[in-house]
């Protein structure tokens, strides 16, 4: 079972990728791009690295990829006739089937949820399952042997914060 | 991390080494062949993401949290470059108008 999973994350991040590298829009390859992150967590989730994946969803997902559509929004194309397809304006099209399908995904998880069982399942979940986490690890692997780099690494981002922010700024220098 | 969990063990790590090759040359097709400097950013990432794997892929087989470290390192580092690249983007197109890494010529002789 576990190798079809992962040949199925691999498969979706792969043709996320390659919509990112020939996508003409680049608000499409941004979106991909949050298809191949996720593939990227799952990935990870799979090979036992359960710290990891969640820094890969609030570092890659919540900042890095924020990032970038702050980019293309900042140089958007609107108006350039020549490059009519980067618009970013929208409208909105197939309301109908958009809500169909909300409702019945809704009423499929409802009814799903109505038929299971939760009373007795929730009173041994956490008994039964074998707890295997590597963040105490690398938390006292932080603090320890590598505590330099770790700093050094705080330094590093609040310099780039700064830097960031003085580059963007509007005043001529 | 005393023992490999049960997980991984019927994925072999071949197929790891491959699938971040594949990302990498997706990520390097990426960057030579696109002129929009923030599908060039993408491509970095999407690079800097199959090298990250690899590491984490690595470090868990061999059942030693020292490459996932790495990896948190390399995420800060990833975070940083975006914010100054991006912040050079928006500079750039403030001033010409344009992100298309091509048009950018005026050292070249």
């Amino acid at each position: 079972m576990i190798p079809f999973v992962f040949i199925a994350f691999i498969v979706l991040t792969v043709i996320s990728a390659c919509v990112v590298l020939w996508s003409n829009n680049v608000l499409y390859a941004a979106f991909s791009l949050l298809l191949t992150f996720f593939g990227i967590a799952a990935l990870y989730v799979l090979v036992g690295a359960d710290f990891i994946a969640i820094t890969q969803l609030l570092v890659y997902v919540g900042g890095i990829l924020v990032l970038l559509l702050f980019g293309v929004m900042l140089t958007n194309q609107n108006g350039n006739k020549e490059n009519g397809k980067n618009d970013i304006i929208g409208t909105n099209t197939n309301r109908l089937i958009g809500f169909a399908v909300a409702f019945g995904l809704f009423a499929l998880l409802f009814f799903t949820f109505a038929k299971a069982n939760f009373v007795n399942i929730q009173s041994n979940l956490f008994e039964s399952i074998e707890t295997f986490s590597t963040t105490q690890n690398i938390g006292v692997l932080l603090m320890t042997d590598f505590v330099l780099p770790f700093e050094v690494s705080g330094v590093l981002l609040m310099a780039t914060l700064i830097g960031a922010a003085y580059l963007s700024s509007k005043t001529k220098v | 991390m005393q023992q490999i969990p049960d997980v991984i063990r019927e994925i072999p790590l071949n197929y790891y080494v491959w699938f971040s090759a594949a990302l990498f040359c997706i990520g390097i097709i990426g960057v030579l062949t696109r002129r929009n400097a923030i599908i060039i950013f993408m491509s970095v990432e999407l690079m800097l993401n199959s090298v990250n794997l690899l590491l984490v892929a690595f470090s868990s087989y061999k059942a030693d949290p020292a490459g996932q470290i790495f990896v948190f390192f390399i995420m800060a580092v990833a975070a940083a470059e975006v914010a100054v690249g991006l912040a050079i983007i928006v500079m750039i197109y403030r001033n010409i108008q344009t992100i298309d890494v091509g048009l950018l010529n005026k050292l070249k002789w």
